[in-house]
């Protein structure tokens, strides 16, 4: 891959309801971090992708308002909807075209002014599935059984995920639920969706990211850290849930495959210093780990148990608190390439990786993660 | 939880979004539809190249890309590939919790379908458990007119 870059970050703070702000207002803030940090302004940006959701944002065209705040006017603008790994990829591969030398990327939800249940219900098909009024969280219950099932992983276990990332978001201010809790805590907690508990469940929120990427000549002229893009993936698998493999994320071993072979990382496990992973759920840290090669098949469990994924340990997972921490649907995935960006700068303060020289960040959309985007990043 | 609302009551306006839709089967899932109200028969389609079965039918097989779908009939029993029991009345939610949601993969197919798990029995049930379709008496054609599935005691 030609030399491509993000040279430029910002993430607002996660909360649970952001009254003070609208949608606008929010990007607007990150957009506006992003800038600062690249030390640019908004006319040395080429290009805006923009990622949003019309069912999320509860409009029609929801990527024609959001443009305003992303200062897009009078601008070539396009728009993504899923997550925000896949409006980076876009904007990446607008500036590899050689027609831009910068794009500005964005992705915001507001989880706080709508029904999450009864809008991932909406993603089942409406002729065979949706009447019966199943929901994301019924949904990734099904794999996190089907999940345990076939690793052995036990619900201590999937708590230890909860457990380590509200506590690594004890260090990351913009966090939503920094929490210290014990394993028991995760156990009590209300039984949402057998096997997964309140604890098990990231919360809905509010929360929006902005990233800046480069191209050639650009990732160094205006005067912040160039982080580089060595290696992106995308795939995605079939749409019906039954007609998956529920307990793999074949996809996401796939491109995960293609992302490291594109960054000539030939052994994961020892070269990856950070990973910044989908834990939508707790179950799914773990399922993600594996599929994308960064634990021995089914002993991502174990492996935790040991400590392998904390701050210190052989491979930190997460450090940031993650999903579980505080989950702007949409945005989700962009947060954990500025996060990756953020270690590899060794910005992280309190949260820092000790060295991290290579990181992955990876995005999920569509129900049990039908769909996943990889990054692999190296630090200047 | 925010605070901010303790002494006040916020101005809401009420957005009105309400989008009907009408979704027509196509001819594909018609047929599934219309065996499964006349005959109490689940039907799926086989590709003639990756030789799977896919229930529910479609068209086009999603891996081959092939249309020369195959129709055959499968069985209305089949095993148990994972399950969940919904104890929060979540929003999508169509009937009062506990509600356990299955996946099944019935005996002739190589895909699995959602439906619901119903344990008048207090049964056991785990990954493996075989269960059979119940149809409803009165059917109408829609996933609907299969009334849940029940462990095979």
């Amino acid at each position: 891959m030609d030399k491509a870059a993000v040279i430029g970050v910002g993430i607002t703070k996660i909360e649970a309801n952001k009254i003070k702000e609208t949608f606008a207002d929010m990007v607007w803030e990150a957009v506006n971090k992003a800038l600062s940090d690249a030390k640019m302004t908004i006319d040395d940006i080429d290009n805006v992708i923009t990622t949003s959701n019309d069912f999320w944002d509860g409009r029609t065209i929801s990527c024609m308002a959001v443009g305003d705040a992303s200062g897009a006017r009078h601008k070539n603008v396009s728009c993504v909807e899923g997550d925000g790994t896949f409006g980076a990829f876009y904007g990446l591969a607008r500036v590899l075209s050689g027609s831009y030398g910068t794009t500005l990327v964005t992705a915001h939800s507001k989880g706080s002014e709508s029904v999450s249940s009864l809008i991932t219900n909406a993603a089942f098909d409406p002729i065979y599935d949706r009447a019966l009024g199943m929901d994301m969280v019924s949904a990734c219950a099904l794999q996190a059984r089907a999940y345990m099932h076939r690793t052995g992983t036990t619900p201590e276990q999937m708590a230890m995920v909860s457990v380590k990332n509200h506590g690594n978001a004890k260090y990351n201010p913009l966090s939503q639920l920094p929490m210290d809790i014990t394993v028991q805590d995760v156990l009590e907690s209300e039984m949402i969706s057998d096997p997964l508990h309140k604890l098990d469940c990231s919360p809905v929120s509010d929360g929006c990211c902005a990233v800046i990427i480069a191209n050639g000549k650009r990732t160094s002229r205006y005067g912040g850290v160039p982080v580089w893009i060595k290696g992106v993936a995308f795939c995605a698998d079939s749409y019906f849930i039954g007609d998956r493999e529920i307990s793999k994320a074949v996809a996401l071993t796939k491109a995960a495959k293609n992302a490291f072979s594109m960054a000539q990382i030939t052994d994961p496990l020892s070269e990856i210093d950070v990973a910044e992973v989908y834990d939508a759920f707790t179950y799914q840290e773990l399922m993600w780990i594996e599929a994308m090669g960064l634990s021995e098949g089914g002993k991502a469990g174990i492996n935790l148990e040991k400590g392998h994924y904390d701050i210190k340990g052989r491979l930190p997972v997460n450090p940031s608190g993650g999903l579980l921490s505080g989950h702007p649907v949409i945005a989700g995935g962009l947060i954990r390439i500025a996060e990756i960006v953020k270690q590899l700068r060794g910005e992280a303060g309190g949260y820092q990786v000790a060295g991290a020289r290579t990181g992955v960040a990876h995005g999920v959309n569509g129900l049990c993660g039908q769909s996943h985007c990889v990054w692999v990043l190296t630090a200047s | 939880m925010t605070d901010i609302f303790s002494d006040v009551e916020p101005m809401v306006f009420k957005s009105r979004i309400n989008v009907p839709y009408a979704w027509w089967t196509g001819e594909t899932a018609e047929r599934f539809f219309l065996a499964l109200r006349d005959d109490k028969k689940i039907m799926g389609t086989r590709c003639p190249v990756c030789e799977k079965v896919f229930v529910p039918p479609r068209k086009v097989c999603p891996l081959c890309f092939h249309e020369k779908m195959a129709w055959v009939e499968v069985s209305s029993e089949g095993v148990l590939e994972s399950f969940t029991i919904v104890k929060r009345q979540l929003a999508a939610l169509t009937r009062k919790a506990p509600v356990i949601f299955g996946l099944i993969k019935l005996d002739g197919a190589d895909t699995s379908i959602l439906h619901y798990i119903e344990n008048p029995g207090h049964e056991d049930i785990k990954i493996g458990t075989r269960v059979a379709a119940k149809f409803n008496e009165e059917r109408s054609g829609s996933m609907q007119d299969i009334a849940c599935f029940r462990p095979i005691s």
